[in-house]
């Protein structure tokens, strides 16, 4: 009985937080408030610099993509990026491993792999997802960073 | 001291890799859908497994069988894993082509991460402490239900949270 009982409670347990990643996966959050909207003295938006990323900055927009050895999707997600850095004019795309900068993924708090930074120009960090992420998602929250996507984007 | 330059027997392009992504990448590549279909067994096995109870011996001949199932894809590979096996000899031929091929080393991972809590489970079960029997059997179950129903792998997930937190200098990984 005590077997039956925490089958049960294992499968639902499961299935709740299945359910509840299957809705959060690969969805952008926004991470940056821009100043007008913020009358607080919040934290600092952190921003990443070519030195810490190892690559340089897109001329427009940066897609940083940390990746793992145990990761399947991140080759998928590789891809939806380099598509999205090839359709819109300025973005680039950079690879980080989690694992030789682990320094860089505890500061960001990265718990899982793929996870996405979206940085302005700058390096500002304006929107993260944790998952694979669509298509047609990253270019719309590009859409904060690069406000004439719909212009560049062939 | 020899600089990089100068020593021609250390090419800088055969530099040895400390990044395990690297040293991992390349690696044989798997249908998905055959780990998948291994999670799905697997499920079932260990819910059986809890089911009958640590006082079972039919358990604990399931429970012997999954070890060495998770062994055998741990240590020698997927292409050794019997419901890996099972699903290429029964199973894809009466399937189409998958959509593309995966790295096999996040599966492999998995089993890695499958078998330690099966280890643990056994213990507990031999050591007649039920409640580390129940407990590691369950993550297990629950780590295989969801690579099975939502293609999650959490052993994938441990592996970077058990780097951040400075675990394990060496993990299998071969």
């Amino acid at each position: 009985m005590t077997g039956l009982i925490a089958v049960l409670v294992v499968l639902a347990a499961a299935t709740a937080f299945g359910l509840w990643r299957k809705r959060s996966n690969g969805r952008f959050k926004q991470t940056h408030i821009t100043s007008d909207s913020s009358t607080d003295n919040g934290p600092e938006f952190p921003a990443l610099t070519a030195d810490q990323l190892g690559e340089a900055l897109g001329q427009r927009a940066t897609l940083v993509e940390f990746t793992s050895a145990f990761c399947a999707p991140c080759r998928a997600t590789r891809r939806v990026l380099d598509r999205v850095a090839a359709d819109v004019a300025g973005v680039a795309v950079i690879e980080v491993d989690a694992e030789t900068e682990l320094d860089l993924t505890r500061e960001l708090g990265i718990l899982r792999t793929p996870t996405v930074l979206i940085l302005d120009s700058v390096g500002t960090i304006h929107h993260r997802a944790a998952g694979e992420p669509r298509y047609a998602d990253v270019v719309a929250a590009l859409g904060a960073v690069i406000p004439d996507i719909a212009d560049s984007h062939s | 001291m020899p600089t990089r330059s100068t020593d021609p027997s250390k090419p800088t392009a055969a530099k040895p890799s400390t990044n395990t992504a690297a040293r991992v990448r390349g690696a044989r590549q798997v249908d998905p859908r055959g780990p998948r279909f291994g999670a799905v067994i697997t499920t079932v096995v260990l819910a059986l497994i809890l089911v009958l109870g640590p006082e079972s011996g039919i358990a604990l001949a399931l429970l012997a069988i999954q070890t060495l199932v998770f062994a055998a894809g741990a240590v020698l590979g997927l292409g050794a894993q019997p419901y890996g096996w099972v699903f290429r000899r029964f199973v894809r031929p009466r399937l189409g082509p998958p959509a593309e091929l995966e790295d096999q080393a996040p599966p492999r991972f998995a089993q890695a991460v499958g078998l330690a809590f099966a280890l643990v489970g056994a213990l507990g079960l031999l050591t007649g402490i039920s409640a580390v029997f129940y407990v590691a059997i369950g993550a297990a179950l629950a780590a295989a239900f969801l690579n099975a129903a939502f293609n999650i792998c959490l052993g994938c997930e441990m592996y970077l949270i058990g780097k951040r937190l400075g675990l394990g200098k060496k993990v299998l990984t071969a």
